[in-house]
């Protein structure tokens, strides 16, 4: 019955679900036919769960019978293969894991699947979500659906790929330095990156655990709402997790602009900025201001040095987080080992890709003797004076506007040789991340070849609810967050 | 900072990483450009800056010191490459 599921937000869905127009097995069935049938080409899904699936979506329809229906009780997702799924292959995008099957189910997952979600796979990304273009992945490439020669973005860039594609209704995704928010910019999706510690990190295969934190990926800042609405919360099992309660991020989605300060920091519209990109976010400050924002000029002198704080601290917390890869536990061992020492090097040798590699050892050489002091600890305390500008200038406005991306989507190997420009494209994401401010991106307009450009508004830590309001509040005044790519 | 050779070298055993000597030269390029893009933070006086090693100032919580993962020695087992008698196996490490 569903020839094209891909047309309904997820929002839509859970009505009709709820007026039992359409079960949740026929939606789920039509996701499949669809991811089946895309996902030779596009790569977003690492792994498709058709049986778990199906008798996910059975279980939902007898809840929805029996009028017990949550939001999301039969909605089928994508999750990105970084969340532990009991007894699902969970490979993190990279060989060391390419046969590993967790004992034991994230906390994302786990209420996700409580609130009757379904899931339909896991989604492709950037190995170790160590990319800003999907390319690292031990599982291929993903190509983003607006023009199959380019890049979706990174690291989340299955999960952006299948939500433009149509191939899930929405996806969950991780951000450490923007791997939502830009690879939602670079497909036209919305993505937000929650406050450092709304969203429980508990089986979450670690990156760089100060920064690391799960959203939601949509067509929509509503639906972002009812997905976050599920993830967040407090959770003894992480012990970086805020204790403090959960708003009603649906009841709060109609606050609108009106009378709110929305800041514009100065350093994110300097040289850098492509021209599209610069004209369509001035589209967009116009736009806000119709809705009622007073829009405030803003400074955050740090900005420029986000780069190299990142690429300091983020390198040196992956070393050690990854040092558990040693093939001896789980995972990937190397053939025939002489000795232990043969195992644990060709192990990891073996077993993590270029990219991976290569912050290992960054991180391990800014960690070592002799050189702690000059980088690791230089980075922590430029890391304070990046937040510290956050805070002064949400101390005159509620919330601050940004380009998402300086570019759209980038070609396909265009930077894969040259790591510093590859990191040089989260210049406007990662600073969110050093703050561990709550960011969404949202589609605000096309470039010159139709490939869709992505603003974010950025708010006080835990301020969920003030982003998303601003996001929708925009959604209903524009068009651009409706736009799918033709397949 | 420059990078040379036995650096590479020493941070690769540090991280135990087999690097190939035809790969070293490539890793002493890549880190040499990356860490001079770090080098622009010197630039930035923090003598009085608090380093900051988390975005959110929380204490770490403490809970009661108790099992709760229950057993799951079997399931846990269950993902090594190699096992034997509820023990990981590896190669002999003691001559």
């Amino acid at each position: 019955m569903f020839s094209d599921p891909a047309n309904l937000t997820l929002a839509n869905m859970s009505e009709l679900l709820k007026k039992r127009e359409i079960s949740s097995e026929d939606l789920t069935q039509a996701f499949l036919e669809r991811i089946e049938g895309l996902n030779p080409d596009i790569n977003a899904y690492i792994t498709i769960d058709r049986a778990g699936a199906i008798t996910a979506a059975k279980e939902a329809d007898k809840r929805l019978d029996a009028k017990q229906g949550e939001p999301l009780t039969g909605i089928p997702i994508g999750v990105k293969d970084l969340f532990c799924t009991k007894g699902i292959l969970t490979t993190c995008a990279s060989k060391i894991l390419n046969n590993f099957i967790p004992p034991y189910e994230s906390t994302v997952t786990s209420r996700l699947k409580g609130a009757g979600a379904v899931i339909l796979g896991k989604t492709n990304m950037d190995e170790f979500a160590m990319g800003s273009s999907n390319e690292t992945s031990h599982f291929g490439v993903v190509k983003n659906p607006w023009d199959k020669s380019r890049i979706p973005g990174g690291s989340s860039g299955g999960s952006a790929a299948a939500v433009s594609a149509g191939m899930g209704s929405a996806t969950i995704g991780t951000d450490t330095g923007g791997s939502i928010r830009q690879p939602a910019a670079l497909t036209g999706i919305t993505g937000l990156k929650p406050t450092y510690g709304r969203v429980s990190r508990f089986g979450m295969i670690a990156f760089a655990s100060s920064l690391d934190q799960a959203g939601p990926m949509t067509k929509t800042a509503e639906d972002a709402a009812i997905l976050l609405q599920a993830m967040a919360g407090h959770d003894p099992k992480d012990a970086t997790s805020i204790d403090a309660p959960v708003p009603d991020y649906m009841a709060n989605l109609g606050d609108g602009l009106q009378g709110r300060k929305i800041g514009i920091p100065e350093e994110y519209f300097a040289s850098g900025l492509s021209p599209d990109v610069a004209r369509v976010i001035e589209d967009a400050k116009k736009q806000l201001t119709e809705l009622g924002a007073e829009l405030v000029p803003v400074s955050l002198p740090t900005t420029k040095h986000a780069i190299p704080t990142y690429y300091i601290l983020a390198p040196a917390e992956a070393s050690s987080n990854l040092a558990r890869y040693d093939g001896i536990r789980f995972g990937y061992r190397c053939e025939n080992p002489e000795d232990i020492r043969d195992l644990f090097f060709r192990t990891r040798a073996e077993g993590f890709g270029n990219e991976v590699k290569r912050r290992i050892m960054l991180g391990t050489y800014v960690l070592s003797s002799g050189y702690y002091d000059a980088y690791y600890l230089k980075a922590q305390k430029v890391r304070r004076l990046i937040a510290d500008d956050f805070k002064a200038a949400f101390s005159k406005v509620d919330l601050l506007l940004a380009p998402t991306t300086p570019d759209t989507a980038f070609k396909l190997g265009e930077k894969t040789n040259d790591p510093v420009q590859m990191y040089l494209s989260d210049i406007f994401t990662i600073n969110v991340n050093l703050a561990g401010l709550p960011a969404i991106s949202i589609p605000c307009g096309f470039d010159k070849d139709n490939l869709p450009i992505g603003m974010q508004l950025i708010g006080r830590p835990l301020d969920e609810s003030g982003i998303l309001s601003a996001a929708h509040a925009y959604q209903q005044a524009t068009q651009w967050h409706t736009r799918s790519p033709i397949l | 900072m420059s990078i040379n050779a036995d650096t590479v070298k020493h941070v690769a055993n540090l991280a135990r990483l087999n690097i190939p000597e035809a790969e070293v030269g490539s890793y002493v390029d890549q880190l040499s450009q990356i860490l001079g893009l770090m080098d622009q933070l010197n630039s930035l006086p923090t003598d009085d800056i608090e380093p900051m090693s988390h975005a959110v100032d929380i204490l770490m919580p403490a809970r009661e010191d108790e099992v709760v993962n229950g057993d799951n020695r079997e399931a846990l087992l269950a993902c090594a490459p190699d096992s034997e008698q509820s023990h990981f196996r590896v190669p002999k490490i003691i001559e």
